[in-house]
């Protein structure tokens, strides 16, 4: 058997260091919030160190998500604006990475979510990379409907839930 | 070639019937009436069976005796082996089954000569008789017998040597026999299931992969769950389970092998990958690809090595798969024409054709084992499962409800299982229902549960 023997130790392998990473554990705020963006850059003095992950997020100030209507996957103009400024960051800090997390809403079937949420990860990487931060830089992982944030089940929380997230890795 | 481990609970059934050549008391070699049609029942509508009143009392024993199968004995076991039995009609809402504990309980030596007038007085048409006994190296006989109580005639016997741990097959070997005997329809209760175990608030589910045997019995975590996985498959033979994980943070089908715990990954491939499925003669492995966004399905040799066979090309997702009883078409899903739509090929991937055309999406198709129909999740707001002929037609819902997905076979095509999620608080269970949408009702299960593969038949 020639097939790579990755024989990881039994089922019940702890090594869980590669998906430590948590998606973002609370809600974002919602699409269309314009309450004082924060400028760019780095902000007081004891906030979060630039270029990490919650310096990211921060300033960011929620277009570190970007949404899409049910089964779709294409950037609207609201999604481009977002994306324009994860990518003024990732230019401004070129020695980050980072990974698209691409989810669903909880109303399809689990495996076509998978594949639905790599390709709403990918149109979002697709998109930094056109604005031109390099792809080696960029990662994505589709968690289907695995991982929601919004915990309802109404059109309110899967519009929530059918989402992009940017996340810089430290 | 990957070892097979020989420790599958399967191939510690040795012996096959017993029939005749069970030594000593039980059976004097009644001319066997096996073939003899005449008067036995022929009723071919289902609901006529259905009606059949069947008496299972407990089975007889020669001596008391300990066994490791349980912890008082021969004679105790023989109610458990009656009372599984009994459980497996009544759950499945087969025929109208009284049960061991409301029986009287015969001898060892009316097990071969039942005392009709006795079950004729309690309206019995039918009586299951059984026997077991602990051979001197710890292995269990059980025998079982089926009777016209009418005409005073034996239907059906069988026989069957098996581990003391696996008693229970014994059972649902017995009670196989009888439902194929008066159904006339294929034996489906000797069979396991996998299935993904669910606990935890929906924002944390924690998933992890579990298997039961058909009637719930002999359930076992297989994962810790500190990575998420997600839809199991058993290959044909039991030894292995194909399931995804999330393990290296990012989907990828491991092939489990059961004897040995070893995992390996199915492709070398660092892009995701989902969606296993078994050919049914489990040598080869289909398996869905996502690349740059574009999903594909893909097939490899179950036995690792040989280069994966790229068998969708379109700029859609395509999904999935489930082969034809005779591995030569394969039914899946693809969103190519806009949205989610099942299609077949051939198992080469040649000559892809939609067949689903009546509205709605269509997703996660299963072919029957008896290859008359597929099974698959409808989609029209809510999700529901449904049946249609292989060449698309004859659409049938099989449920009604908020979100019931991914229907899979019982061994004989005859009852679907899927998974039910609750609206709100996302919790999952596993129902079943039979062909007829009648007979609707949730497996039970130690926590929640989602993603059930029912295997085949045990040999």
């Amino acid at each position: 058997m020639n097939r790579l023997a990755i024989t990881l130790a039994a089922a019940s392998a702890l090594a869980l260091t590669a998906c430590a990473k948590k998606p973002p554990a609370q809600l974002p705020p919602p699409p269309q919030d314009t309450s004082t963006p924060t400028d760019n850059g780095p902000v007081a003095n004891n906030g979060p160190i630039p270029g990490s992950e919650e310096h990211f997020k921060s300033v960011m100030n929620g277009r570190d998500v970007i949404y899409f209507d049910t089964d779709k996957y294409d950037i609207d103009s609201e999604d481009a604006a977002a994306l324009r400024q994860q990518a003024q960051y990732l230019l401004q800090y070129s020695n980050i990475r980072a990974t698209v997390e691409g989810h669903c809403d909880e109303r399809g079937t689990r495996e076509y979510n998978l594949a639905l949420g790599e390709r709403r990860a990918n149109a979002a990487k697709n998109y930094l990379v056109s604005l031109g931060v390099p792809a080696a830089r960029l990662t994505t992982v589709s968690y289907g409907k695995e991982r929601p944030v919004a915990l309802g089940s109404n059109e309110q929380a899967w519009a929530q839930n059918r989402r992009a997230v940017t996340i810089v890795l430290q | 070639m990957m070892v097979r481990t020989a420790t599958m609970l399967a191939l510690l059934l040795a012996a096959a019937p017993v029939a005749a050549q069970v030594q000593a008391p039980p059976p004097a070699p009644v001319a066997a009436p096996a073939q003899d049609e005449g008067l036995s029942v022929t009723v071919t509508d289902e609901s006529a069976w259905q009606d059949l009143q069947v008496a299972i009392p407990a089975f007889a024993t020669d001596r008391e005796q300990p066994t490791p199968a349980n912890s008082q004995g021969t004679t105790a076991l023989g109610l458990e082996l009656a009372r599984v039995i009994y459980n497996d009609l009544k759950n499945n809402a087969l025929f109208r089954p009284t049960g061991p504990d409301s029986l009287p309980k015969p001898g060892y030596s009316e097990i071969t000569a039942p005392a009709f007038g006795t079950w004729r007085g309690r309206s019995a048409e039918d009586l299951v008789q059984g026997f077991v006994r602990a051979g001197a190296d710890g292995r269990l006989t059980v025998g079982c017998y089926l009777y016209d109580v009418a005409l005073g005639e034996e239907l059906t016997r069988g026989g069957w040597v098996v581990q003391p741990s696996d008693w229970r097959r014994a059972a649902h070997k017995c009670a196989d026999l009888v439902y194929s005997r008066l159904s006339g329809e294929s034996p489906f209760f000797d069979s396991k299931i996998a299935y993904i175990a669910e606990t935890g608030p929906k924002d944390h589910r924690v998933k992890r992969l579990a298997i039961m045997d058909s009637d719930g019995a002999n359930h076992r975590f297989i994962t810790n769950g500190q990575a998420t996985a997600l839809t199991p498959r058993y290959s044909p033979d039991y030894s292995k389970i194909a399931y995804v994980s999330f393990l290296n943070g990012y989907s990828r089908i491991y092939v489990y092998d059961i004897g040995s715990g070893r995992q390996t990954l199915v492709t070398q491939s660092t892009n995701p990958t989902f969606a296993p499925r078994w050919s049914p003669d489990g040598r080869t492995i289909l398996y869905s690809m996502a690349i740059g966004g574009n999903t594909d399905i893909y097939s490899v040799s179950a036995s690792g090595g040989g280069t994966p066979r790229r068998l969708t090309d379109s700029p859609g997702i395509d999904v999935g798969g489930s082969f034809s009883p005779d591995g030569s078409k394969v039914v899946f899903e693809s969103d190519r024409s806009g949205n989610q739509q099942i299609y077949v090929m051939n198992a080469d991937g040649t000559n892809q054709r939609r067949i689903s055309f009546f509205g709605g999406r269509a997703a996660t198709p299963e072919w029957s084992p008896r290859g008359d129909l597929i099974a698959f999740t409808h989609i029209v707001g809510d999700l529901r499962v449904a049946v249609m002929t292989p060449s698309g037609g004859g659409l049938r819902y099989l449920t009604n409800d908020w979100q019931d997905e991914a229907p899979t076979w019982s061994p004989n095509g005859r009852i679907v299982q899927f998974f039910r999620t609750a609206r709100g608080s996302g919790q999952a269970s596993i129902w079943q229902v039979d062909l007829t949408g009648k007979n609707l009702r949730r497996l039970p299960t130690p926590v929640g549960a989602s993603d059930p593969a029912w295997g085949p038949v045990l040999p």
